[in-house]
């Protein structure tokens, strides 16, 4: 291996894969078979962070960083002045087993820009995860991207070989692709991701009836929308992700904060800050709708098109819905529990169990691990006091803020309406 | 007069002592590792030896009234090597025998709740332990990695290595416990090594370790840097995720 050259590649290929946020390497079933090397079963592990504070659990490179698009919103696009650089097939498994074998990473994120057409890249990318797999007899974690446009046969091959395959539709309205993207439509995407959901339920039903079939994709389908790139609301990107959700049973939908990278009139420009709270704000939304039982609907609407930035969206949903409250800890049904504020999902497996033993009062509520200072509002439990008085929905929110401290209260002070910063500014 | 329990750091140590607690029925009582005991004029000292047999008698014991997690949970409390463990896990043990239903999951008891937290602190570590280790490639091809857990975590961290690194000779070596987990391609042993400063965990000496070892340190550390967003930069979350003690472990933080 000539290490220099190498050296060069990697970082050029790393420095362009960093803006694709997915780093799961979990939910797969991959366990490891003949004495090889690796596994990926069950929970994945992250190996190191950065200083942004995001997991490090794959080696997530491109192959290359050519590309026929020109996509205003990205790194690699063809119009943008940067050095390029390509690995060999060779090269990108040499670098994951030897990474994989001192415990660095639990696999392989592989995506690449397109160069020569769809097929071409696909295919590329299907060598590596193969060479892997069969020659290495390598068992650990492999994502790979589908590329926009690729065919029913290759998407087939790579989920033969891949425990994860996702695809980017990075702008969540059509309006916004045709702005930013106009060499794409949205057909290119769907239709990779529509056969990858195809070979899954035929492989869980075959799964069924016989003892051996090859795994297919065992980790599932995600994708990722840039947040802040082209003027979309909370409500259009929600709504897009929970019809992904549905009409694809995607285990995850990323939202990637838009980092700037281009002076192109159509995109926020460089400096601009990263909307890291609407972002943070996003995800909650996406965990209530995934582990909470909220229906999309219920968050975001023609009244509410974007989230609160000052408080999170379950609490906000609960100040709308005041009649609902409060309910009794010891009666309250799980479905009931999850929505009150301050209870997660942990806690309220621990106040289910706990409370067959006996009614729970405040101070069991407090070391469960419940966050009392939202929730008492919502609740009554095995105690004569509780907040009794009947308050606005404004009030509440008053007195629930200032028992808090938020980590983005930098973020919400008012200072920052000082400047032109649309991100922030409910639209 | 309080009883104290004396025994020699061993978890079927531990189990021996509880026995006798039950057998003598003891109330006012406290359990000891030799290492933390420290006499005193108003307590009796009472030495345990260890008995693989009445170990035995109360982990099956606890087996009827506990499930699985239940008991593996009492296991990874003991390895916290916390001073007041033993006790705690007394009054567990105590709790789930009195009961005639099964107890595990009644997090208003504080004596449950304990074991449930500290179980959990331990999970935690041993799950750093299992993304933590780096491994260095050395001259006779072992695979070596040097650690200093919070807590005595290697047990736990031995079934997830052997089931990943199958075709690998590897050795993980606890410097603050002074021993280590080594696998020779068929199974794992425990094993006690003189370990060379020069083999820390920083160390890049030739002699221990190979040329293309180095190599790949650096181009994990050329990754590491590379896929850093700057504009999203948020070093309290970086080192809430990996506290600064552990970074001594990690070749990409050296950089």
């Amino acid at each position: 291996m000539d290490f220099n050259r190498i050296n060069e590649k990697l970082s050029i290929l790393a420095d362009a894969a960093k803006y694709d946020v997915s780093c799961s390497s979990s939910g797969s079933k991959r366990q490891n078979k003949n004495n090889g090397l690796g596994n990926s079963s069950g929970m994945g592990i992250c190996h190191s962070y950065t200083e942004d504070g995001r997991c490090v659990s794959l080696l997530k490179i491109l192959l290359t960083n050519h590309c026929i698009f020109d996509c205003a919103y990205c790194v690699t696009r063809r119009s943008n002045d940067i050095k390029r650089a390509a690995f060999k097939v060779q090269e990108v498994v040499d670098l994951t087993i030897n990474f994989y074998r001192r415990n660095y990473i639990e696999g392989l994120f592989l995506s690449s820009g397109i160069f020569k057409n769809s097929d071409y890249t696909m295919e590329r990318l299907i060598a590596v995860a193969k060479k892997l797999r069969e020659e290495e007899n390598f068992n650990g974690y492999i994502h790979l991207k589908s590329i926009p446009g690729a065919s029913d046969e290759l998407m087939r091959e790579a989920g033969l070989y891949a425990d994860r395959l996702s695809i980017n539709i990075e702008i969540p309205t059509e309006k916004g692709l045709k702005l930013l993207a106009p060499e794409k439509n949205k057909k290119d995407f769907i239709k990779p991701m529509e056969k990858v959901k195809n070979e899954i339920i035929q492989y869980k039903n075959e799964k069924k009836l016989l003892k051996k079939v090859p795994l297919y994709a065992p980790a599932g389908q995600s994708t990722q929308m840039i947040v802040g790139a082209s003027g979309e609301s909370d409500a259009e990107i929600m709504y897009t992700s929970a019809f992904f959700y549905k009409s694809f049973n995607l285990k995850r939908v990323y939202y990637s904060g838009y980092v700037p990278i281009s002076y192109d009139n159509r995109l926020p420009s460089i400096g601009t800050a990263v909307p890291l709270l609407r972002e943070n704000r996003l995800y909650q939304t996406d965990w209530l709708l995934r582990f909470y039982g909220f229906d999309v609907r219920e968050l975001l609407n023609t009244e509410y098109p974007n989230l609160e930035s000052d408080i999170d969206p379950k609490l906000s949903w609960a100040l709308r819905n005041l009649d609902q409250f409060p309910i009794d800890i010891n009666k309250a049904d799980m479905r009931m529990l999850l929505r009150v504020p301050g209870l997660g999902v942990k806690s309220v497996h621990k106040i289910i169990g706990a409370r067959r033993y006996r009614k729970l009062n405040w101070e069991n509520l407090k070391s469960i691990g419940a966050a009392l200072n939202r929730a008492k509002y919502f609740i009554t439990c095995d105690s004569r006091i509780f907040e009794g008085k009947d308050r606005t929905a404004a009030q509440l929110k008053g007195l629930i803020m200032n028992s808090s401290e938020s980590k983005f209260r930098k973020e919400l002070s008012t200072q920052l309406n000082l400047f032109d910063n649309q991100s922030l500014l409910p639209k | 007069m309080k009883t104290i329990l004396i025994y020699d750091g061993s978890f079927d140590g531990l189990l021996s002592a509880i026995f006798y607690v039950f057998e003598f029925k003891l109330t006012n009582v406290c359990i000891k590792k030799r290492e933390h005991s420290q006499q005193n004029f108003f307590d009796a000292e009472e030495e345990i030896i260890t008995d693989k047999i009445k170990a035995t008698r109360v982990w099956k014991g606890l087996s009827k009234k506990l499930s699985a997690r239940g008991r593996r949970k009492i296991y990874k409390a003991f390895l916290s090597e916390i001073p007041t463990i033993e006790t705690a896990i007394l009054n567990f043990i105590k709790r789930t025998f009195s009961s005639e239903v099964p107890i595990e999951n009644d997090y208003s008891d504080p004596s449950i709740l304990e074991i449930e937290k500290v179980a959990k602190k331990v999970d935690r570590e041993k799950h750093r332990m299992d993304a933590f280790v780096r491994f260095r490639l050395t001259n006779d091809g072992i695979y070596f990695a040097t650690i200093e857990p919070d807590f005595n975590v290697l047990p736990l961290n031995t079934a997830h290595f052997k089931k990943r690194y199958a075709d690998q000779k590897w050795l993980i070596y606890d410097l603050k416990r002074k021993y280590g987990i080594y696998y020779n391609l068929q199974n794992v042993a425990m094993v006690e090594l003189e370990i060379s400063s020069e083999v820390n965990n920083t160390s890049k000496a030739l002699t221990y370790f190979t040329v293309d070892e180095i190599n790949f340190q650096e181009l994990w550390g050329i990754y590491f840097k590379n896929s850093n967003i700057p504009s999203r930069k948020n070093m309290r979350l970086h080192i809430k995720h990996i506290p600064k003690r552990y970074w001594k472990y990690l070749p990409e933080k050296k950089f």
